[in-house]
């Protein structure tokens, strides 16, 4: 067990990660390291936003909480509940207090189904109140999320746009009542003009219905607009955790202000996004030693390629896993 | 470098000209007019954004201009390039230019390269098409494009397949072979949308490099307003197949008319905005262009419209700048659109339907 | 709605859907339909038969006088049989067998993919011989032969298709709202997968029926009665075609239309449906 100093062992959490690995057996018995020892935990109410790039296990990680595929190893503790512990048939009972939304809306629905009856799919499982208590149910749901319920009932999935399908599949995550809803990268696919109704949606319905959230996206504009606390994770582990108006302003890791200085901002009068990274993203297959962004850190010494940094507090509420946590600009490698 | 410079070409100036042009697809459910009278006109060397949404016929406009569309697909109107109509009773013949004159580096790198062929002899396909060149020389060339895209170890690199590189790498590649002749026009079509977004970075500074290096014009098609902001001279927004608005870069940001253009920068969540911080979402979505509202594109979603708005759609006016054009009845700081502000601020009445 | 459904599965569909059931209907009927006795011998004093079509024989007869539209009719009662036994059948044992290795994955799957390959690789023509010498050459027998020879095929379509559709998030989504496997197979892919079946299950049929005209060449075909192949068969055999061409045409037109119509009705509905999925 690592130390790790940006946990909250005090507060009311409705999450607890520890030591979370995710891998995946290839031939020749190679492994792909998804995820390598990540720790954290979520408030009630809070929303985490977890971000990176492609490759960097974000998406796993929000798949091993729902235990879809089983972790390797590490815990899982869900309101007390240790997750990685049930038999299939509490797992199942479990998931009706944790739900997800998925990336690609009309994907996520059976095109086959009217879309009425995947959103009372769930009470219909778990046979929830009298056949009419779970029909209003339904439409209350479908209102909230601004589809009308007699089109939901006639109609499926390839009848609406992508922005509808997604309030459908929020519909849906609802219906149970949930505690937790993990969001994996669910404005993605969406529109421009349709992102921001989507995100609001998402910030009524928490205060509304008191949920807490793991938001995962790639897109850090987005995450921050919609998160309490931002986790930035690289190759498998996690670099950075604070909450977001810190994070942004002064972030510590190396990657964090490389992942901040590429993104193009819609301002042409402050000037061209510069990269200062250089190589491209290694592969989950074979990581680095050490800290696994060391190939492409312009502040790398030795140490980062032989110890593996650990998380330490920088500032309240800011942790990072770096030797070199910097305040300092990164210059530009030749 | 590639010294292609050859006949006809134009040095210097006005490179592209594109006269009202109306591309319409007949489909299973009636013809569909996706780009609806579009005019602009590029420089060698300049950049052009083209920004939108889904249905706005951003897409359809660089393939029409290219010529890139299925057989469905009928195109009026007319189209210079050069001293040359591209639609006009003497069109030479497109694939003369593809690959040599114009070239476009497509959205999702994955599916855009051959999968059974070498890198190196993709890239030297056009070398050796348009250029005659032959199999050893179009190889050292296709190495010397690779470096020049910086990919590490080219020599190596050049023998390999699609499936060993990786996603920004093979972007590369793909930019690789657009420059191949030396074109004057390049179109990226969503270049960087499927790619992380330090690789992105990279790519676009690529693309700008080369842009300058070859003094070459790039139409950027993109809905990222970020990546345009950054990396053009001009941009044209897109809405509904028609174009609702063009103007010169800065120019576009700080003096927008539009409301669709303005409610598209407000919607978006920005890095120096603070955490949670409320989007102004705009109601509703993109047309169906299937069947095409009467009167303006957005007036179903714009909180300025009026009723003229609905029954007219309103033709492209000029600004104070020369360059600057846009679509709108009540544009932004119009004497409308003050009033209506304050109606909505003062929280009685937004004009708009969703 | 209905007019888009229409447009894409075109007139021709429905012509082909009519005939099917049109030949179906009179199959079915055939006993107590206003036709000629199949097995009787309707000589003419003074003329020998073959007889060409008239107004009492719409299809002539046969060297033997039998009227050739009623054993046409009557061929098709076993000929439809067949296609439909054996192809449900088939979709019953090689399409669940399919869909469930198609979900679990793992061994379940590499066993019955191995089982399948077996099956696929055998002869089906020696395998139908050895089956019809061994048991008898009844109308079932025959139906259950073909319908043995279609399982693998069917299977691993099936097996496909499922496959395809159980890596999508809507799959994932059912799991995470607490569905059990019996539910997600149940509700979520079958109603997928049941379509692509369906456009095999026609051209199955269609197969199968031919496949009967092949056994029946090889003297294979159901001892009674008159099928579809054993009427070409014979007829085309006889030394009464060149003048009498009636004699097998008859037979061959029919087989004809009705293994184009499953054919055609079978690929229209395929392309719909992917047409709606491509849509999307």
């Amino acid at each position: 067990m690592s130390d790790a100093p940006h946990l909250r062992p005090d507060i009311d959490a409705v999450l607890r990660v520890r030591d979370l690995v995710v891998e995946f057996p290839m031939k020749r018995g190679r492994r792909v390291h998804a995820v390598s020892g990540i720790s954290f935990d979520v408030a009630r109410g809070e929303t985490l936003g977890i971000v990176g790039e492609s490759g960097c296990g974000k998406s796993t990680t929000g798949r091993a909480i729902m235990q879809m595929p089983r972790p390797t190893s590490g815990s899982i503790e869900f309101e007390s509940t240790e997750l990685t512990a049930l038999g299939k048939r509490e797992l199942r009972e479990a998931r009706t207090r944790v739900q997800m939304i998925f990336q690609d809306p009309i994907s996520s629905l059976n095109p086959r189904r009217r879309v009425r009856d995947s959103v009372l799919d769930p009470l219909d499982i778990w046979n929830r109140g009298t056949v009419e208590e779970r029909a209003t149910r339904v439409d209350k749901t479908l209102e909230e999320v601004g589809i009308d319920p007699q089109r939901a009932h006639d109609s499926r999935p390839h009848e609406f746009s992508g922005g509808q399908c997604q309030r459908i599949a929020i519909a849906r995550a609802l219906v149970l009542d949930p505690t937790l809803i993990i969001c994996d990268e669910p404005v993605s696919a969406l529109d421009v003009s349709v992102q921001a109704q989507v995100l609001n949606l998402l910030e009524d319905l928490k205060a509304a219905h008191g949920l807490t959230m793991i938001f995962i996206a790639h897109d850090l504009a987005v995450v921050k607009n919609i998160s309490d606390r931002v986790a930035v994770m690289y190759l498998g582990r996690l670099c950075e955790i604070a909450d977001p108006d810190r994070l942004y302003d002064r972030p510590a890791h190396p990657y964090t202000r490389v992942l901040l200085d590429s993104v193009p901002v819609p301002d042409p009068s402050l000037g061209r996004a510069t990269t200062a990274i250089t190589g491209e993203p290694p592969s989950p297959i074979s990581p680095p030693t050490g800290c696994r962004f060391h190939p492409r850190c312009p502040a790398v010494d030795e140490r980062c390629r032989v110890e593996v940094p650990e998380m330490t507090e920088i500032e309240p509420g800011h942790h990072v896993a770096c030797h070199h946590p910097l305040v300092t600009p990164v210059t530009i490698s030749s | 470098m590639t010294s292609l410079q050859t006949d006809g070409r134009v040095a210097d100036g006005r490179l592209l000209t594109v006269e009202d042009l109306r591309t319409t697809f007949a489909t299973e459910r009636g013809p569909v007019c996706a780009v609806d009278g579009v005019s602009l006109t590029l420089d060698r060397g300049q950049a052009l954004g083209i920004v939108g949404e889904s249905g706005s016929g951003k897409t359809v406009l660089s393939r029409s201009i290219m010529g890139l569309l299925p057989s469905t697909a009928r195109r009026e109107g007319n189209i210079w390039f050069g001293d040359q109509d591209l639609l006009g009773p003497n069109a030479p013949d497109m694939s003369r230019l593809w690959g040599r004159e114009m070239s476009m580096v497509f959205q999702n790198p994955m599916v855009s390269l051959n999968p059974v062929m070498r890198i190196g002899e993709q890239i030297a396909e056009p070398l050796r098409i348009h250029l005659g060149m032959s199999r050893r020389d179009a190889k050292a060339t296709a190495i010397r494009l690779l470096r020049d895209v910086r990919i590490p170890e080219p020599d190596r690199r050049v023998d390999q397949y699609p499936h060993e590189l990786s996603g920004g790498m093979r972007q590369r590649v793909m930019i690789a072979i657009a420059l191949a002749c030396g074109p004057t026009l390049l179109f990226a079509d969503e270049p960087t949308t499927a790619l992380d977004v330090t690789v992105q970075a990279q790519i676009l500074e690529l693309i700008a490099e080369q842009r300058a290096e070859r003094n070459m014009s790039v139409v950027l098609v993109t809905h990222d307003l970020g990546v345009v902001a950054g990396h053009t001279d001009v941009i044209a927004v897109m809405y509904g197949g028609r174009l609702v608005e063009i103007a010169p870069t800065k120019v576009l940001f700080s003096q927008m008319r539009m409301p669709y253009t303005e409610a598209l920068l407000q919607s978006i969540p920005r890095l120096d905005q603070k955490s949670h911080t409320r989007l102004n979402a705009i109601p509703g979505r993109p047309p169906d262009l299937h069947d095409p509202p009467r009167g303006c594109a957005f007036a179903p979603r714009c909180a300025f419209v009026r009723d003229r708005c609905r029954e007219e759609a309103p033709p492209l006016a000029t600004a104070e700048n020369p360059d600057h054009k846009f679509a709108c009845w009540y544009p932004v700081g119009s004497p409308e659109y003050h009033e209506t502000k304050e109606r909505i601020s003062a929280g009685l009445e937004i004009g708009s339907t969703s | 709605m209905s007019d888009t459904i229409n447009r894409r599965l075109g007139p021709l569909f429905w012509i082909a859907v009519g005939w099917l059931v049109l030949i179906s209907l009179l199959a079915l009927l055939a006993p107590w339909l206003p036709i000629k006795d199949p097995d009787a011998y309707y000589l003419v004093r003074g003329e020998r038969p073959p007889y060409a079509p008239s107004a009492t024989h719409w299809f002539g007869t046969d060297q033997d006088a039998r009227d050739m539209f009623a054993r046409t009719i009557f061929g098709a009662r076993v000929s439809l049989v067949i296609g439909f036994v054996a192809i449900a059948f088939g979709m019953l044992v090689g399409g669940t067998t399919g869909v469930v290795a198609g979900y679990l994955r793992g061994r379940t799957d590499r066993i019955v993919s191995f089982v399948f390959i077996v099956f696929l690789s055998f002869p089906s023509l020696v395998l139908a011989i050895l089956i019809t010498a061994l048991l008898d050459r009844g109308l079932v027998t025959i139906a259950l032969t073909l319908g043995v020879l279609a399982v693998a095929p069917v299977g691993r379509l099936a097996r496909a298709t499922t496959l395809s559709f159980a890596e999508r998030e809507f799959v994932t989504a059912a799991r995470a709202i607490g569905a059990g496997d019996r539910r997600i197979i149940i509700r979520e892919l079958l109603p997928n997968v049941v379509i692509p079946m369906g456009a095999l299950a026609l051209l199955g049929m269609a197969v199968a029926i031919v496949a009967e005209g092949g056994l029946a060449f090889l003297g294979l075909s159901v001892e009674k009665g008159p099928t579809w192949g054993k009427l070409i068969l014979i007829g085309a055999g006889s030394r009464e075609l060149e003048k009498s061409p009636w004699i097998a045409f008859g037979p061959i037109i029919i087989l004809f239309i009705t293994v184009l119509s499953l054919n055609y009705a079978g690929d229209r509905v395929r392309s719909y449906f992917d047409v709606r999925e491509i849509g999307l």
